[in-house]
């Protein structure tokens, strides 16, 4: 077949995909280069890759609580750390655990709470942001930890991802266990879990990644002050100019690189779980 | 047999239940009982303060107004609401087919034979789906702000770039003028219809939010180049050997070969992008908060804004349901366009639920 297609189309076709390359990339290489300018030069110079002069003074905004303009990056890292990590444990093992019971285990109902399942994916999550004000309000965790975490614990796509990894399972590993005399628990700890790597490295991705960028969420159960702000919602409000004055591009692209570089890097290493997990969105149902 | 087998089955009732259960109190509790709530304060007047659900000056219970001022009661909720759903409109008709175009385009690049670096491209393409929708929408507000780079790009053929984040002008009105059909003064375009002239309606995007049109199209066409590229690899290479004896090339195998050989792709993408746009908050939020004059309204943020800032939680929650019912409805085609997806291809590839909770990408 190759031999049919002509240089020139080839050509046309590399010029093509790499002028979309630089369109796709070229803002990543703002972004570190401009966290490196003074303010005057970010303004004067914008679509420069080299800072002049080359200037640290944003990321001491970041990182330093004396230096000028100092934006409380270190809570925001150390609140999406912990909220993402926990978010995404929780979601890994309870997503497997529900989306086992809903492949394996022959229950009464069984076949409603997939059903619910499957609906309650079809819900959009926009819609829901007065709602779960409401509901975080009502048990009186507005603006905890608690309220950032608890609601995020269990994903309805994550189990179903889940479910449907263990429909596609052979059954017959777990039935000699459970004839060995191990108990239900047992044989999904140590029989099943441990041949669901490939399923449970994707759930682990995309719960890690949702998390990590998740808005609207933290948006709605917090009051945006800076103690229970993660690194999106700091830099939300620091982006639209809550906070000090001035452009400050240096250090609010600063703030958008470090929000970047968690899922950027897990995006290199696991690039083929992402796009399965992408692919595995698309296919759900 | 039959008993060993029962005994072995005996517990799985309850172990269904006990695994299950996590998932039943964390959806039930912050995804289910919460929707019941906001049913519930949409029909109330609650102002934030106090609880609303204990009836009180701070928590009328107000019946369906929330929801039917919202179309027939003059004023500025109505006009606004009314702004949000014109600006949706024009967002929606731009973002999904060139996202759509852009990701078919990309995806038939990529998976061109001849291709070296194969790789490199897709990563490079659906990267930027991946990142935060925030941190991208802030290096955006650079780029394109009014020394940003973009300006500075134009600059280089001596076009002055526009204020892109202040220019409320909607492009449809700027065509109209430019063609002579100018309705700011004239009687047709002042005819009021649902809380906005003739001319509003027909403004189009505004400049800002052309900016968050871009955006989106630019963060989303590589999540939905995956999904046509693996629609692409499935198609079998006979296909394409028979479409190449026959004479098809070019455009001509595209539209009548491949197109109606990853149809289902096809839908799925033009309707995720359907129910995603009709989503968009993080970038809005970010970039503009509805400025200038509410050209950058989403019905999302709107809903937000009349909540949280206005504390008008009745006629927030009201917006959210009507927003809430449009996707639903979206959800709902796109299952009926993909019903009989499953008849004719193998299980690993079922058809696609429509999901508000969508892959990476997909919507922020």
């Amino acid at each position: 077949m190759s031999t049919r297609v002509s240089p020139i189309t080839r050509i046309c076709v590399y010029l093509a995909l790499v002028a979309f390359a630089v369109l796709f990339i070229y803002p990543f290489f703002v972004q570190i280069a401009t966290s490196f300018k003074t303010d005057a030069d970010a303004t004067n110079n914008p679509l420069s890759l080299i800072p002049n002069p080359f200037s640290m003074a944003a990321w001491r905004s970041m990182f330093d609580p004396s230096a000028a303009a100092h934006v409380p990056m270190t809570t925001w890292l150390f609140n999406s750390v912990l909220v993402a990590s926990v978010v995404t444990v929780s979601r890994v093992f309870f997503d497997s655990l529900a989306g086992y019971a809903l492949s394996r285990l022959r229950f009464p109902g069984r076949g409603l709470v997939f059903a619910l399942v499957v609906g309650i994916m079809a819900v959009p999550g926009v819609a829901l942001l007065i709602p779960k004000f409401l509901m975080v309000n009502y048990l009186g965790i507005y603006n905890t930890y608690a309220a950032m975490i608890m609601p995020l614990m269990i994903d309805a796509a994550g189990v179903f991802i889940m479910k449907q990894f263990f429909d596609s399972v052979p059954v017959s590993i777990e039935e000699a266990a459970r004839m060995d005399g191990a108990g239900i628990f047992r044989t999904f700890w140590s029989v099943v879990l441990p041949m669901a790597r490939p399923a449970l490295i994707t759930l682990t991705i995309l719960s890690f990644q949702g998390s990590w960028n998740e808005f609207t969420h933290y948006l709605v159960v917090t009051d945006g002050t800076t103690g229970h702000q993660t690194l999106v919602t700091g830099l939300a409000s620091l982006a639209s100019g809550q906070l000090g004055a001035g452009t400050q591009y240096p250090l609010k692209l600063g703030a958008a690189l470090l929000t970047t570089i968690p899922v950027a890097v897990l995006f290199f290493i696991f690039q083929r779980y992402f796009v399965r997990g992408a692919n595995e969105g698309a296919e759900k149902g | 047999m039959f008993k060993r087998r029962s005994s072995l089955r005996g517990p799985e009732g309850l172990y269904g239940w006990l695994f299950t259960a996590p998932m039943i109190i964390i959806l039930g509790l912050f995804l289910f009982a919460p929707i019941l709530m906001a049913l519930y304060v949409s029909f109330t007047n609650w102002n934030g303060n106090g609880s609303p659900f204990v009836a009180g000056p701070n928590a009328q219970f107000v019946g369906t107004k929330n929801y039917t001022d919202l179309f027939t009661r003059d004023g500025l909720t109505r006009t606004a609401f009314m702004q949000s759903i014109s600006n949706i409109f024009y967002y929606v008709l731009l973002v999904v087919p060139i996202q759509t175009v852009i990701a078919l385009l990309l995806a038939l690049l990529v998976n061109s034979r001849a291709l070296k670096a194969k790789g490199f491209f897709r990563t490079a393409f659906y990267f930027p789906s991946v990142t935060s929708a925030v941190a991208i929408s802030t290096v955006f507000l650079f780029i394109f702000g009014n020394s940003g780079a973009v300006n500075a790009f134009l600059g280089w053929f001596g076009i002055n770039g526009p204020q892109w984040f202040n220019d409320g002008r909607g492009l449809l009105n700027m065509l109209l003028s430019a063609i002579g059909l100018d309705g700011s003064k004239a009687g047709w375009g002042q005819h009021e219809v649902l809380g906005q002239t003739v001319w509003q309606w027909l403004s189009g995007p505004s400049v800002a939010m052309t900016v968050v049109i871009i955006l989106v199209i630019w963060t989303t066409s590589g999540t939905f180049m995956l999904m046509f590229l693996a629609a692409l690899q499935d198609v079998p290479p006979e296909v394409d050997e028979a479409a190449a004896l026959d004479g098809a090339t070019g455009l001509r195998k595209l539209l009548t070969v491949t197109l109606p050989m990853i149809k289902p792709t096809l839908f799925m993408v033009l309707t995720l992008g359907l129910i995603g746009s009709w989503q968009v908050f993080d970038q809005i939020y970010v970039m503009g908060k509805g400025n200038p004059n509410g050209t950058t309204l989403s019905p999302a943020f709107l809903s937000y804004q009349t909540g949280f800032a206005d504390l008008r939680y009745g006629v927030g929650a009201a917006m959210s349901f009507i927003l809430f019912l449009i996707i639903i409805v979206c959800t709902m085609l796109q299952r009926f366009l993909l019903r009989d997806k499953d008849v004719r291809r193998s299980r690993r590839r079922q058809p696609a639920v429509a999901l508000a909770d969508q892959p990476a990408g997909v919507t922020k």
